[in-house]
Order: C-alpha cells, then structure tokens, then sequence
C-alpha cells in the first residue's frame, strides 16, 4: 500500500495521546493504592492532560488531510453498525472529550472523594472519568488496529498483532512522554514512567519484531491463476490497459523499492526501541531535571513514524496482480 | 431477488477496447458529473476509469495464448467495500444487486477501494470521491429506453457480443445459461466475495476429427453411406 502521511501522523500522534493519558491515570491508580512515595500533582494531570489532548487533536487534524471531502466528514459516524473507521470517527471525539473532562476536573481540584468503596478506597469524579476514559482509549486501540486488521486480503495486516502493536506501541510513546514531562518538571516520577515506557518498548519491540517475521514468511492466497483465473503455470501481464498510470497504480503501491523498505524497517528498529531504552537508561541515572527522556520521546517517535511507513508500505493489496506490466 | 451482472466471453474478446470507450463516453457525459481525465493529451496522462482491459500471455513462445482480459466492478453478492464504508455512501442497491457510490455521501476516505480485492474502484481527483462501475444504472432502469437498449454502454457497444448482460438469479436467463453450460467462474473465489460478473474461459477451438466420424460408421440407415457401384454404371454406357 502506498504510505499516505495523513494516516500515518494520525495513527502515531492519537497514539501518544491515547499512552500519555493512560500513563496519567496509572499514576492516579498507583497514587490511589499508595504505590507511589510521591504525591501526583493536580499541575501534572491537567497538564498531562492538556499535552495528550493536544497529540489527540493533531492527529484529528491529520486525518482530516486524507478526506477527499473533508467537510462530509460528519457523515462517516453513519455506519458504526459494520465499519471500523465509523466506529474510531466515534470513539475519537468521546476520547477527546472524556480526557479534557478528567484534566479540567483535575485542574479545578475536583477530586473531594463522592463515596468510598469498601473500607479504603475513596472514589471521586476523576476516577469515574478516568476509567471511562480509559476504557474508551483502549476502544480507540482497537478501533484504529481493526480498521487494518479486518480487511482479510490485505493478508500482512489481518492478524491480531496488528491491533497489539497500535496498541503497544502507542502506550510505550506515550509512557515515554509521561517520563519527560516528569523528568522536566522534576516531580519524581521519571522512574516510575520510565520505568513502565521501558517496559512497553520492549513489549512492543517483541510484537512488532513477531509481526515482521510473521510478514516475512507470509504466503499470500491471490495468485495472478486466481486473479484472472487461467489455469497455467506461465502467465504474463503484457498490458494493464492504459500506459500513464492510474488510482491502481498510485494508491496500492509503497512507491519505494523493496531496499527502502529494508532500509526503513532497520531504522525503525533502532529508533523506535532500542536508542530510547539506552536514553531512558542513562536518565536514570541523572540527579535533578532531565533532556534525556524528552529526547528519547522525540527519537522514538521519529522511529514510529518510520514504523507506520513501513506497516503501509509492506502490506500487498492483492490487486496489485492485476497491475504488473504498463505495456 | 434480481442480481445483475456481467458475463464476459474470454474465449470471444479480441481486447479491442470498444466497452473501456464506450463506459467512458457514457459515464463522463451523465448526470452524476464527469470522469476525469488529468493531462489527457500531456506527456503524463491519467484518469478515471470504470472499466480496463488488459492483456495475458499463457504459455511459453511459440505454445502461447493471448487473453484479453476486461476488468470492472464484479458487483460482488457479498461486497467487502459495503461494509467498510463509514458513511454508507457505498451500498447495493437491494432490488438489483447493483453496487453504487453516492457521490453525494462520499467523503473519499478511499476505505472501500482498500476493501476491494479486485482494484476496481477509482478515486475521482477531481470531484474527490470514489467512483467505479454502476452497471449503466441509468440506462438500465430507464424504462424510457427501449427493452432492447435497456444494458450497459459496453454490453451494447462489444462488436464480438463478448459480453453478456442479465439476472444471473434466474436459471433461465441467458446468462445463467452461459454460466452453467459454459464452464462460467469467479476471479478470486478464496475471498468469498461471491462476484455476480463471471467469466467463460478460453476454450479449444479446434477439432479432433477421426476417420469413422467422416464415414458416419454409426449410420444404422447405411443411406448416407459412400455406395461404391461395382456393376456396369451409366457412365459405362457406349452411347
Ligand atoms: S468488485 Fe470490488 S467494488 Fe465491486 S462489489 Fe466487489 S468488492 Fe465491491
Ligand atoms: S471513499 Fe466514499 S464510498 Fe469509499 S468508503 Fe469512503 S466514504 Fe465510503
């Protein structure tokens, strides 16, 4: 398929978004079961919050350069009923929103516990929000993942990895970024954060690496016999019926050789996993205020989008069979 | 239910490309707005098309076939590029099966042309949405037109008639016929799609004769027989 930027900034930015949040509430579920020996600060959620909205938005704003008729896009929640990309138009929007609310209840101080669950656990509002907004994040995962993973022919993206790498992958950028904000604000939580984001590199690292030799061995069902159903061992495109290219040309095709796609996927897997783990490692090992998480956070996601380029670029449309040879 | 569609003659098309023209004449002159071209007459020419034919060589030279092989939207039974579709701009229309785009509706998200198996659904980079083959529908419902120009612009325009036009619903509709005598199958049946358009395959055009099919050795009336006259003919006759 050929990589359009729209959907790659798209899926990578609300990616980040949808981790940093995640990464906000594990700290307010962590601060809740006094895990943590620092205090969250109402600072640090609203501006998490803030910066997650921000990353969610941006990818909002992306998607929107993929529509040929971007003011139509209202229509798109039509058909929640059977379509993945009507069901994320949905869920993108509750997500924004659920996750301005838990940032602004955060900000005004709301958090006076409403009622308590069992003897110790005080619940307010920004537990509820935050646990809707959870669960609507993780729907938002599997929303993105399933518009790719549940077109069967496109055999290199039908698969579960797909939906876990989104997944994975989104939450270790996102972590990533939690452990820059903390290490710039200095709060003392980089070890926590970094601490989950090296976690979920390394988790994303195996699903992304068993995803690429899953694809490496694939054995694609369409055939040119099948395509044009001739049953002969020697069959040959002489003309695909027009000489100056078409959308079938234009659209299904990485429009890079198979070299770039090697040179992309080792990039990838030295930006997007291992330089951040070495980055968030040597923080570690800093007293006071640190660069090296954000920097990790901006190799990393450099990495991703290499990472989102090659995901389109590999996949084989099977109508590519049908486009083989101008003339 | 009805199901219309193409049955398209391999053994029969010459690749002459009568219907690609024909679709676009009819297809960029109707009332749902034009089919655009980009550069048509530059140096780098593209544009949007319903229907293609391509062109196959089967078998190694001098052993080969050339098959000319007319690709558009097969009309699927069990469509992948409907459901996909956020805004239902993409549907089929349920009294005869035909699969349509509602320009209207459309917001070029380019989704259903990913969920096609077959590549046949183009992006309009003009008027920004998805468009691909509607059958004709406006000439075929129109029952303005006489019954008999009732079909597609490529059924009617195919000098060799190597392409068929009908309810493939009906057991008794001629390309039901086709399909069911001719050997009539689907492009890439492993999706399931269940394409409404078929195609008849090549077949062999030359005959084995053997000596006794000449002599009509099966002829129990021995009428149709070669009479070898042993006795005195007319011919022997001195006049
Ligand atoms: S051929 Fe493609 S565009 Fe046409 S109905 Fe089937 S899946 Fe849809
Ligand atoms: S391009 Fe148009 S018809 Fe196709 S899925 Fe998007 S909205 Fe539907």
């Amino acid at each position: 398929m050929h990589p359009a930027f729209s959907v790659i900034f798209l899926t990578t930015l609300i990616g980040v978004g949808q981790g940093l949040f995640l990464a906000l509430f594990t700290g307010q579920i962590y601060d809740l079961a006094t895990l943590l020996d620092v205090q969250l600060t109402p600072a640090f959620y609203s501006l998490g919050s803030l910066i997650a909205l921000l990353f969610l938005v941006l990818g909002l704003v992306a998607s929107f350069f993929h529509l040929g008729h971007p003011e139509r896009a209202w229509r798109s929640i039509a058909q929640w009923r059977t379509s993945w990309l009507s069901r994320e138009v949905l869920v993108l929007p509750l997500t924004l929103g659920l996750i301005a609310l838990y940032g602004l209840f955060h900000f005004l101080g709301w958090t006076q516990p409403l009622f308590t669950l069992g003897e110790a656990v005080p619940v307010d509002a920004t537990l509820i929000i935050g646990l809707a907004a959870t669960l609507a994040t993780f729907g938002l995962f599997l929303c993105t993942g399933m518009i790719y993973a549940g077109l069967k022919f496109l055999q290199e993206w039908h698969s579960p990895l797909t939906v876990v790498n989104f997944t994975l992958l989104g939450i270790a950028s996102g972590f990533t970024l939690a452990a820059a904000i903390s290490a710039w604000m200095n709060n003392g939580l980089l070890f926590f954060y970094g601490g989950w984001a090296v976690v979920a590199i390394s988790l994303g690292l195996l699903g992304r690496g068993a995803s690429l030799v899953r694809n490496g061995a694939i054995k694609h069902k369409s055939t040119l016999q099948s395509a044009i159903g001739v049953r002969h061992t020697r069959i040959q495109q002489k003309a695909m019926g027009f000489m100056g290219g078409s959308f079938n040309t234009r659209e299904f095709f990485p429009g890079a050789g198979l070299p770039t796609l090697d040179r992309v996927r080792n990039g990838f897997l030295i930006l997007a996993f291992p330089l951040p783990l070495i980055l968030l490692a040597f923080s570690f090992l800093e007293q006071g205020p640190s660069i090296l998480p954000l920097a990790a956070f901006g190799i990393q996601y450099l990495g991703l989008l290499a990472e989102r380029w090659h995901f389109f670029a590999e996949a084989r449309h099977p109508q590519n069979i049908y486009y083989q040879s101008v003339a | 239910m009805t199901q219309l569609a193409l049955v398209i003659d391999l053994n029969v098309c010459v690749g002459c490309h009568a219907c690609v023209t024909s679709c676009k004449e009819w297809n960029t002159s109707g009332w749902a707005g034009p089919l655009s071209d980009h550069h048509p007459y530059d140096a780098d020419p593209t544009g949007t098309f319903f229907n293609r034919v391509q062109m196959y060589e089967v078998g190694v030279y001098p052993n080969t076939e050339t098959v000319h092989f007319p690709k558009s939207c097969l009309h699927c039974e069990e469509p992948p590029c409907v459901p996909v579709c956020p805004t239902g701009a993409s549907y089929k229309r349920p009294d005869n099966g035909v699969v349509l785009v509602d320009y209207d509706k459309c917001i070029g998200c380019k989704y259903c042309s990913w969920a096609c198996p077959y590549g046949v659904r183009e992006f309009d980079e003009y008027q920004k949405v998805m468009k691909k083959c509607t059958l004709c529908i406006d000439r075929i419902i129109d029952t303005r037109l006489p019954e008999s120009e009732r079909k597609p612009a490529c059924v009617l325009a195919c000098p060799t008639s190597a392409r068929l036009f009908g309810d493939v619903h009906d057991p008794e509709s001629e390309v039901s016929v086709a399909i069911r005598e001719q050997g009539g199958y689907q492009l890439m049946p492993e999706w399931g799609t269940q394409p409404s358009n078929h195609y008849l395959p090549r077949r062999k055009v030359r005959i084995h004769i053997h000596a006794d099919e000449l002599v009509r050795a099966d002829n129990p009336l021995k009428r149709e027989d070669i009479v070898r006259e042993t006795g005195e003919t007319l011919d022997d006759v001195a006049w």
